[in-house]
């Protein structure tokens, strides 16, 4: 989110509006991209992710490629750029990543003349999510600019929190975040953010209430000591949004912890948009998949 | 034969000369240091005549701090390739870690290194040994033998001594055979599975930090140690405020502790590592401005004793990889001494006083042989043109690896002539004349 300039959003996310609709016709699919091929790299287990770039690639009738760890030559020991570079020689038009290093979408892009879309790199970006994220608030709430967005979690370890903040910041949206403070970054407010530790106070008066996956161990570190505990005082529960806007929304990247960052209930309610944030979630992969490769080889995406 | 370096202006900072001086060398011995113009040989004798006007003479340069890989990873340098590095970066002698495979905590291993120096006969190569066996804070080495073997210095470097205790006793028993001791101060637990300094960058590109206080809290155990026992201790690489103030509150104290830090410590910070650059990750990791400030301030009044590289070879294997899976460490022999004399042009310190970091203090707090120019002195000296101005390439470095964040760095200020015994063993004019 970090390379990406206003302008560029705003034509991700119109191109996306555009797209919405192949997902609702019959026949779920466009020749755009035909002929064309994608890799979609998956270091590190994702379903959600993975799902949707599929699904993307396939409406917009792209040729894909899955690969996972586990069946890639990196159990065998092979480096990621000797990977990256077995890949390139292969010819595809995009590489889409996922990995559990920061930066390594930077360093495979490096090596191969493909583009190469960060699908979500260690506790980095997750630049994907946040467009989808922004998509959906601007869906839901007609606008980004203005928006009062509580992020709630584990801020220090999540790509996503970090994505939608610079995202949020950049399309003029106001963002607080909140948790224990074993979870808030040093410095974070050179991003731009307000910290309020205690959700109570964080979600008054809030147009969005973004949840984060808490778990329990995190890089080896433990962050706060039991699921219980953290449910109590920084889970979302219906008390506690009493105090956010009559018509918040309710995000979570997923999975969901039911009972843990979130109750059940209102996860199913009607604030939450959790499934919206997946449908979604694949038209904005259609419309990078389009804007990238739809003309010629692929430019970078992080 | 005899050698005679003519027109230079020499530096002496144990004499605190800075002036024009001619030193005439025999058997591998200054014979004499006198005024430019005096030297009168007698027709016979067979003399090499050096004209250095316009250039600087110090003593030897002395780095206290190297890695040199060798034995168990020659791949990345060998007591050979960097002699060689050393050299062609002015120094006449090195003091390498331990942290090799076998990690150096025995008779043999010290002896081997002695002797691969010794084959290679480039500059002056004196191991340190580890404090504990393994390097795993549990038992002492032998630190008379290895004494006996040819180690000047003692640690555990880049495996901390965790358990304090065992701190203690290695710096009272290190004290009997006035071995001095290294630390390398870093609380792992709290560093962590760190992987760069731990502010706004680090937040910035999820990486994870490694805080100040992961050095501070080590840097005054040390200090207190130090204080309990009455007996020295020297602190590695020093990279943040915190530290150059505890440092300097313990000296004010009379505690005896002496510092060190690294030129990368002085000329980067943490901003070097935005676009996952991996030649800017190094432990302990680069550090805020306002550190890089304490450590000039730390350099400029005296709190800071030695300026050391921390050379650390790495190869692509180790660091064309991801960020938080490369291995820490830079190479610094060939850059250390344009980079301090950035500084000495900054007004930082004084040309007397950088060079007194690169060779007197070091030598003094090793006890070893050098790091001033006497006469019946041994001729260790590297002749310097500070005006010299190049761009360090990859290619130009004489170490096995590559690892530098300077690659690219325009720099001013280089060794044209190392020598050790008398030996011309850099000629950086002769180097690029056969390239």
């Amino acid at each position: 989110m970090d390379q990406l300039s206003v302008s560029d959003i705003n034509l991700i996310l119109d191109t996306a509006d555009s797209l919405m609709e192949i997902s609702s016709r019959d026949i779920k699919k466009v020749p755009t991209l035909r002929g064309k091929s994608i890799v979609n790299f998956f270091y590190e287990p994702s379903t959600r992710t993975k799902a949707s770039f599929e699904m993307a690639a396939k409406r917009l009738s792209a040729d894909t490629l899955s690969l996972s760890a586990t069946d890639s030559s990196m159990v065998k020991g092979e480096t990621l750029i000797d990977t990256a570079r077995n890949l390139q020689a292969m010819n595809p038009d995009l590489i889409i990543l996922r990995h559990s290093s920061s930066g390594a979408p930077h360093l495979l892009a490096r090596y191969v003349d493909s583009g190469v879309i960060n699908a979500g790199d260690g506790i980095h970006e997750h630049p994907t999510q946040a467009l989808l994220d922004l998509f959906t608030m601007k869906k839901k709430k007609g606008r980004i600019k203005g928006l009062r967005v509580v992020i709630i979690g584990d801020i220090a370890h999540s790509r996503v929190a970090r994505s939608n903040i610079i995202g949020l910041r950049k399309m003029g949206a106001e963002v607080t975040i909140s948790g224990p403070p074993t979870m808030i970054p040093v410095d974070v407010e050179s991003l731009g953010v307000k910290v309020i530790l205690d959700p109570v106070k964080a979600v008054k008066n809030k147009d969005v209430i973004m949840l984060l996956r808490i778990q329990l161990e995190r890089q080896g570190k433990v962050l706060f000591p039991s699921l219980r505990e953290y449910a109590i005082f920084f889970g979302l529960n219906t008390q506690l949004i009493k105090g956010a806007k009559k018509d918040v929304i309710i995000m979570h990247p997923g999975p969901i912890n039911r009972g843990v960052e979130i109750t059940g209930d209102l996860a199913d309610g009607p604030f939450s948009v959790i499934l919206d944030q997946v449908s979604n979630g694949v038209a904005i992969r259609m419309a990078l998949l389009y804007l990238l490769i739809g003309g010629g080889k692929g430019d970078n995406l992080d | 034969m005899i050698t005679w370096i003519k027109e230079g202006e020499l530096v002496d900072p144990r004499s605190e000369t800075k002036k024009k001086l001619d030193i005439v060398i025999k058997k591998g011995k200054i014979e004499s240091i006198i005024p430019p113009g005096k030297y009168n040989p007698s027709h016979d004798t067979d003399i090499k005549t050096i004209d250095v006007s316009g250039m600087i003479i110090t003593p030897g340069l002395i780095d206290m701090h190297v890695h040199f890989r060798e034995p168990g990873e020659e791949y990345k340098e060998t007591i050979a390739t960097g002699s060689h590095a050393a050299a062609a970066g002015g120094f006449t002698a090195v003091a390498c870690m331990p942290n090799t495979r076998p990690i150096n905590d025995s008779r043999s291993v010290t002896e081997f290194i002695v002797e691969r120096a010794r084959k290679a006969n480039i500059v002056r190569v004196y191991p340190v040994a580890a404090i504990s066996i393994g390097s795993r804070s549990e038992i002492l080495t032998e630190f008379g033998d290895l004494k006996q073997a040819g180690a000047v210095a003692i640690s555990d470097d880049g495996r901390p001594v965790t358990n304090s205790e065992l701190m203690r006793r290695a710096i009272e028993y290190a004290w009997f055979f006035h071995l001095p001791v290294i630390s390398h101060c870093q609380d792992l637990d709290l560093s962590n599975k760190g992987v760069m300094h731990e502010g706004t960058v680090s937040t910035k590109l999820g990486l994870s930090g490694i805080p100040a206080a992961s050095e501070e809290i080590m840097v005054v155990r040390e200090i207190l140690l130090a204080k309990l026992t009455g007996y020295p201790v020297h602190i590695a690489h020093v990279s943040t405020e915190g530290s150059v103030e505890f440092i300097r509150q313990a000296k004010e104290q009379g505690i005896p502790v002496t510092a060190e830090t690294a030129p990368h410590y002085f000329s980067l910070d943490h901003t070097a590592v935005i676009g996952f650059n991996t030649n800017a990750k190094m432990y302990p990791p680069l550090r805020e401005p306002r550190d890089v400030e304490a450590i000039k301030r730390g350099l400029s009044d005296g709190v800071i004793d030695v300026i050391a590289t921390d050379h650390a070879p790495h190869s692509e294997l180790e660091k064309d990889i991801e960020f938080d899976k490369a291995a820490f460490g830079i190479i610094g022999l060939e850059t250390a001494l344009p980079l301090t004399l950035a500084l000495v042009r900054e007004g930082v310190m004084d040309l007397t006083s950088a060079i007194a970091k690169l060779s007197y203090n070091p030598a003094s707090i090793l006890s070893i042989k050098g790091g001033t120019l006497e006469e019946g002195k041994e001729a260790d000296l590297t002749i310097i043109d500070p005006d010299n101005e190049y761009v360090m390439n990859k290619e130009s470095f004489q170490s096995k690896s590559r690892n530098s964040p300077f690659i690219g760095r325009k720099m001013k200020g280089k060794a044209m002539l190392t020598m050790v015994g008398g030996r011309i063993v850099w000629d950086a004019d002769q180097h690029n004349s056969e390239r």
